[in-house]
Parts: C-alpha cells; sequence; structure tokens
C-alpha cells in the first residue's frame, strides 16, 4: 500500500476541527518524537485511515469514516501544540 | 513567533468549471469560478468531491496551481490535474469536464507546505517559530528547535518536483515574482518528456521577471534535440549539483510521488541539508 503523509488529512480533519491540523504538533508516545502532523506517515484504504510516527512508526491516529459518521482516535498522541488566532 | 502562513479559512464551496484545456499530454489545467473562495496561500490545496446520481461520493485533493488575491480576482482557482489511469475523480476532471460543469470543492486546505513572500508579513513556514518550540508539548526539543534562528523568508527557497508535483510550485513562484520578493528561488523539476512539462509559459515569463527564479529541468525518458545530458532519472550527484549548496541555508520543499520525495528527500538530509528545512508532500502513486 503506498503511504501518503498528514498534508493528505488536511481536509478530511478540517471537517473536525477548526484549526489546521497538519500544522499542529504532536508528541508521540512511542518514542517522544515532537512534529507536525503533515510530517507523519499516512496510511488510507476504504476501511480508514492510519497515521504513523515518521520517527518510530507507532500509530498516532486513526480516522474511520462511515456515512454521516466518524471515529476519530489518538492513542499514539500524549499532547497537540496548536497556534492560537 | 517570527511569524506563520497566515491561510484563509477552510470551507466547502460549489465551483463552476471555466475552462478545461490540455496542459501535457496527459494532464489538464482546470480554471474555476469557486463561490465564496477565500483565497488560498501558494502551495495549499483543496479537496474535490463528485457526487453520483445515487449520492456515491469520492473525493480526491489537488494541489492549487494559483495563489490569490494576488491574481486580483479571487474566486478563481486554478488546478492542473494529471489523468490516473483507473481512478474515479481525474478522468472526470482531465477528459469530461468542461466549462459549466459543476461540483463541490473544499478548501483551501494545508498551511504546512506553504511559501508566503515577506511582504505579506508572514515567514515562509518553514523552520518558523523556533521560538514556539519551549511552549510545544515537549520543551526538550520541539520540532523548530533543530532550524536554528532563520528569517525564514529571506532564506533562498529550493523547489523540487517529480512530475505533476510541480502544481503547487507554479503558485509559489508565481506568489515570488507577484511580490517583486528578491529571495532566491530555484525549482528542479523532473519529467519525463518535454511534452510532460507543466506550465511551460509561465515557468519561461518567471524566469524573466525580476524576482530571481531558475528553472532547472531533468528529463528522464526523453530530451530535447540538443540537450547537454541523456535522459536519465536524478541521481544523487545531480541533485547535489543542481540544488542551492547546504551553506546557503536553503528552505526546500519537494512535492511529487511518494517514491520519487522520499528518495530526494533522504538525498538531501545525506547531502547535509536540514532535515527541519525540508517540507515534504506525497501525492502516492509511482
Amino acid at each position: 500500500m503506498q503511504h501518503l503523509d498528514g498534508n493528505a488529512l488536511a481536509g478530511a480533519l478540517a471537517e473536525f476541527f477548526s484549526f489546521d491540523v497538519t500544522t499542529a504538533i504532536a508528541r508521540c508516545n512511542g518514542c517522544g518524537a515532537v512534529d507536525e502532523f503533515a510530517r507523519a506517515i499516512v496510511f488510507t484504504s476504504p476501511a480508514g485511515t492510519v497515521v504513523r510516527c515518521n520517527s518510530c512508526d507507532h500509530v498516532l491516529a486513526t480516522l474511520v469514516e462511515s456515512g454521516d459518521r466518524a471515529w476519530l482516535g489518538f492513542s499514539g498522541v500524549s499532547a497537540i501544540e496548536v497556534r492560537r488566532g | 513567533m517570527i511569524g506563520r502562513p497566515s491561510v484563509p479559512r477552510s470551507g466547502w464551496h460549489p465551483a463552476t468549471v471555466v475552462a478545461n484545456t490540455p496542459e501535457t499530454t496527459t494532464a489538464a489545467r482546470l480554471e474555476l469560478d469557486v463561490d465564496g473562495w477565500p483565497g488560498n496561500a501558494a502551495g495549499q490545496h483543496l479537496d474535490v468531491r463528485l457526487t453520483a446520481p445515487d449520492g456515491y461520493t469520492a473525493t480526491r485533493s489537488y494541489s492549487i496551481a494559483s495563489a490569490g488575491p494576488a491574481t486580483g480576482d479571487t474566486t478563481r482557482v486554478v488546478l492542473a490535474v494529471d489523468r490516473v489511469p483507473d481512478g474515479e475523480v481525474s478522468p472526470f476532471l482531465v477528459d469530461v469536464a468542461r466549462a459549466g460543469d459543476r461540483f463541490e470543492v473544499h478548501g483551501p486546505l494545508g498551511a504546512f507546505f506553504v511559501w508566503q513572500p515577506a511582504a505579506a508579513g508572514v515567514a515562509a513556514s518553514a523552520g518558523d517559530g523556533e521560538a514556539d518550540a519551549a511552549g510545544g508539548p515537549d520543551a526538550a526539543g520541539g520540532p523548530d528547535a533543530a532550524g536554528g534562528p532563520v528569517a525564514a523568508a529571506t532564506r533562498p527557497v529550493q523547489l523540487i518536483a517529480g512530475g505533476s508535483g510541480v502544481v503547487p510550485f507554479v503558485a509559489m513562484a508565481q506568489a515570488h515574482a507577484d511580490a517583486a520578493d528578491a529571495t532566491p528561488f530555484r525549482l528542479l523539476y523532473s519529467v519525463r518528456t518535454p511534452a510532460d512539462v507543466f506550465f511551460a509559459p509561465e515557468f519561461e515569463r518567471l524566469a524573466a521577471a525580476s524576482a530571481p527564479f531558475r528553472l532547472d529541468l531533468v528529463y528522464t525518458r526523453e530530451a530535447p534535440a540538443g540537450w547537454p545530458t541523456p535522459p536519465a532519472r536524478i541521481t544523487r550527484e545531480a541533485l547535489a549539483e543542481a540544488v542551492l549548496p547546504t551553506s546557503d541555508a536553503p528552505l526546500v520543499y519537494v512535492c511529487g510521488s511518494t517514491g520519487f520525495v522520499e528518495r530526494v528527500a533522504s538525498w538531501l538530509i545525506e547531502l547535509g541539508h536540514d532535515a527541519r528545512a525540508i517540507r515534504t508532500e506525497r501525492f502516492g502513486g509511482t
């Protein structure tokens, strides 16, 4: 499966968040790396999207969409830095 | 904070095709009129959503080749779409869509793969805000910490494109020219054949404009007659020769297929470029 990067999440996540998630900075639970979501590795399939740390491959987040519902998981992220304004 | 890209709020907007013209043998340039478009920064993308009569939808992301409001008419959005064989959206956009057709677009999207001139009052986003790392989730080294002090907007810019990955770069180069920005700008552009070059007239004009811009083409399958080097995929050595040297501390943007982007990005790091000053955008493919 050909992967993408976090830039590809901008549209899907803009449905749920009022800030641009791709420039938000997340800390990976797996290795402690701190990086923009845009630099994460993203795997998409009809079943959903998996976001992995570009340093240690740990799963940072998952997104599953079905009809009028969506399931967002941030199991691998301990904190997110968001710029105000 | 030195600055960060100031990008308009995204939303869904109805788009009407104004013109669909061939860009290359496999790609089309789509000029859209997007109702309520808030403008976009150079390098941003949008999502196109097509809806079938039975309600089935297909959504794909496309880089925006235009940047507003410098273009004057902010509802005008230009895309250049390469046909993906067996794709769900691109064959419609390239081969079927014609003036008057309507579909929905979501954007502008993404503030990471963006360049803005200093005149806009914001720095280029790469390496911005190194001071902000202390406020990040982990004070011991945010992602910008290694970037060092930067005057981002005055750092020279090296763009590296594979195939249709050049689309966001025509917007960046145009924004650079529109601002008469003195920052050195270079584009290294890998294409299969001369017929596959996107935005050839635009790049020719940009190279002649007052803002410093240089285009270096690498032909991988077929080169024009008299071209100094035989067609070949780019190598690490060719990359090292064509890109701005590490001593210039350039911001580097790489866009193309996943394989191209990762090959180039790993070479750049091997050549000594600062990983934090390299921004990548992958569009999958082969």
